[in-house]
């Protein structure tokens, strides 16, 4: 367990470090940024488990399991579909490095 | 030792989420970033299982499972375009789980209400003294609200939900639901009770509802970044809960990049997050009436002026990704720079539904990054420009946005494609755009409209390209 202080430390280093990292980026990296970020807070999944870890009553396991389908749902979801966009960063380099060839060829 | 195991795992999963978020800031190293988060999820997930005391494995088993195959399903099933509600789903699922978690440590804080001292509230089987119980409920009440607001923005943008609904008074009576919400979390954590705990995440739930039904579709994207960052809270609350530091991290972490990457997107849109939430888009005068009347033109006759421009700007939007046009498009780029056309592609910041959409979807049809011009640099162009296609896009070419301090959109930076010789705009129908606004481009003496489909209209001016 981690004492209020350390924790509060926490918060405010990894708040500072979430705006930092995002201050500079391209607009086209917003919405993949946008799904990246959305399934790192699928990380709510292992908070799930631990609560369904330790339900003991019908309501608790009822309330746990849904949080953790909820939560795995947010983290594969999240990574699939932020892996599909970013796929097609590949496509646009391998392209790009295509019409780059392409050009070198005809001028020479 | 599995205490440390698990403290290191945590640890080292929070490095590659930060490292990992980090590397997908620049084009060429994000594909290897989600690759880094996810090593991290699979290590934090494995490492919980570790946790000495874990009953009901097979439950929890069972729901990764089930979870992993829907949404894995889901995820590699739904088109391209579709992407932005996904993430609105899968963002309003984490706000979900995270209200569970809150909705967990409140039940088993009443179950074991008597064995805690009184205004305490247990998390886990330890009773933890005031702040915990406070930060339990602020986290259910944000993850609930993130929860029921990204189910109503998906429901827009899949186009279940068209309508906006206002009424007068609406902010007032949001106001006091949130009041209620918050109240009724005061006393659940006061007297943890049953019924009182229900009516909190009911009333919390309706909040979200309520929140997001005002909101205009072309708004959306704003109010997805802006749950995204809500879930990140609810979730950091919630890993204070349980102590958990990965959760905390990650989920402050999240929140305060989502905050930020929220107010970029509002910025690109012009509209102040304030604006966005609560001043639904209503005009403050009259918009200036639209004179004149659209002037139609045939696909042989924009086939002949495309075929034989010098300088080509094509404007995409989201008509042109909702009819799947895009691969045909690139094909009739190819045919007018064989035939010596210089062709540009002028993306708008928003231009798809969500920032750097239309980038994507464009590199999905193979459209090389050169040609891809920002709104900045292919402003200056236009006038230039022999011919500017305007293809399923609206209101990011409407210059009422930069002429008419009335309009509803004033304000917003345009591509500015009226300064070009002659305008071609394609467009389904006669309707206005996204954000319900009538276009004068449309009724411009330089604009000419090609009605149809985007697929079907571009498939025939490739036809009539090479009949010419």
């Amino acid at each position: 367990m981690i004492d209020g202080f350390a924790s509060l430390y926490i918060f405010m280093l990894a708040a500072f470090l979430g705006f930092e990292i995002i201050s500079k980026v391209p607009v086209v990296l917003h919405t993949p940024l946008m799904s990246g970020s959305n399934f790192i807070h699928g990380i709510v999944v292992v908070g799930a488990m631990v609560a369904l870890g330790h339900a003991d009553t019908t309501v608790e396991k009822v309330i746990g399991f849904i949080g953790v389908f909820l939560g795995a749902a947010n983290a594969v979801g999240g990574y699939v579909v932020t892996e599909r966009m970013l796929e097609m960063f590949k496509s646009k380099k391998d392209s790009k490095k295509d019409s780059n060839a392409k050009g070198q060829e005809k001028a020479a | 030792m599995i205490d440390l195991i698990m403290k290191l795992a945590y640890f080292v999963a929070s490095i590659l989420f930060i490292a990992g978020l980090r590397r997908m800031t620049s084009p060429k190293t994000a594909r290897s970033g989600i690759v880094w988060a996810g090593i991290g999820m699979l290590i934090a997930v494995g490492a919980t299982f570790l946790l000495p005391g874990l009953q009901n494995t097979l439950l929890i088993v069972t729901a990764l499972f089930l979870a992993a195959v829907w949404a894995w399903y889901q995820g590699k099933r739904v088109p391209m375009t579709d992407m932005p509600q996904m993430v609105a789903l899968y963002n309003g699922m984490g706000g979900g789980s995270a209200a569970a978690i809150g909705a967990y440590a409140l039940v088993n804080a009443l179950q074991h209400a008597d064995a805690c001292s009184a205004g305490a509230i247990s998390g886990g089987h330890d009773c933890l003294h005031g702040i915990v119980g406070w930060l339990a409920v602020i986290g259910a009440f944000i993850g609930t609200v993130s929860f029921s607001g990204s189910l109503i923005a998906f429901g827009k943008l899949q186009g279940w939900i068209d309508k906006r609904y206002t009424f007068p008074g609406q902010h007032i009576f949001n106001a006091l639901v949130t009041l209620a919400a918050l109240w009724l979390g005061y006393l659940v954590v006061q007297q943890p009770d049953a019924q009182l705990i229900i009516a909190f995440f009911v009333v919390s739930f309706l909040l979200g509802i309520f929140m997001t039904l005002p909101i205009g579709g072309a708004d959306m994207p704003v109010v997805i970044s802006l749950y995204n960052a809500f879930t990140g809270l609810a979730v950091a609350f919630e890993g204070f809960v349980l102590g958990n530091e990965a959760m905390i991290i990650a989920g402050t972490f999240v929140g305060a990049a989502g905050t930020l990457l929220t107010q970029l997107m509002a910025k690109a849109m012009n509209r102040s997050l304030f604006n966005v939430l609560f001043g639904s888009m209503a005009a403050k005068g009259e918009a200036a009436a639209v004179t004149g009347s659209m002037k139609p033109i045939d696909s042989m006759d924009a086939a002949v002026q495309l075929g034989f421009a010098d300088r080509v700007v094509i404007v995409p939007g989201y008509g042109l990704a909702v009819a799947q046009a895009q691969h045909k498009l690139w094909e009739l780029v190819k045919m007018l720079q064989d035939r010596g056309v210089d062709v540009k592609f002028a993306i708008h910041p928003v231009a798809g539904r969500m920032p750097g959409h239309m980038n994507v979807l464009l590199a999905e049809a193979g459209v090389p990054y050169d040609l891809i011009e920002d709104m900045e640099d292919i402003n200056p162009q236009f006038p230039n420009t022999d011919v500017a296609l305007v293809i399923g896009a609206n209101d990011v070419v409407n210059p009422a946005a930069r002429d008419d301090p009335n309009s509803p959109i004033y304000g917003m930076p345009i591509l500015e494609v009226d300064k070009a010789k002659n305008v071609i705009v394609v467009k389904r129908g006669r309707g206005t755009g996204f954000a319900g606004i009538e276009n004068p481009l449309f009724f411009k003496d330089n604009t000419r409209m090609l009605f149809g489909d985007a697929q079907d209209v571009v498939t025939q001016l490739i036809q009539e390209l090479k009949e010419l």
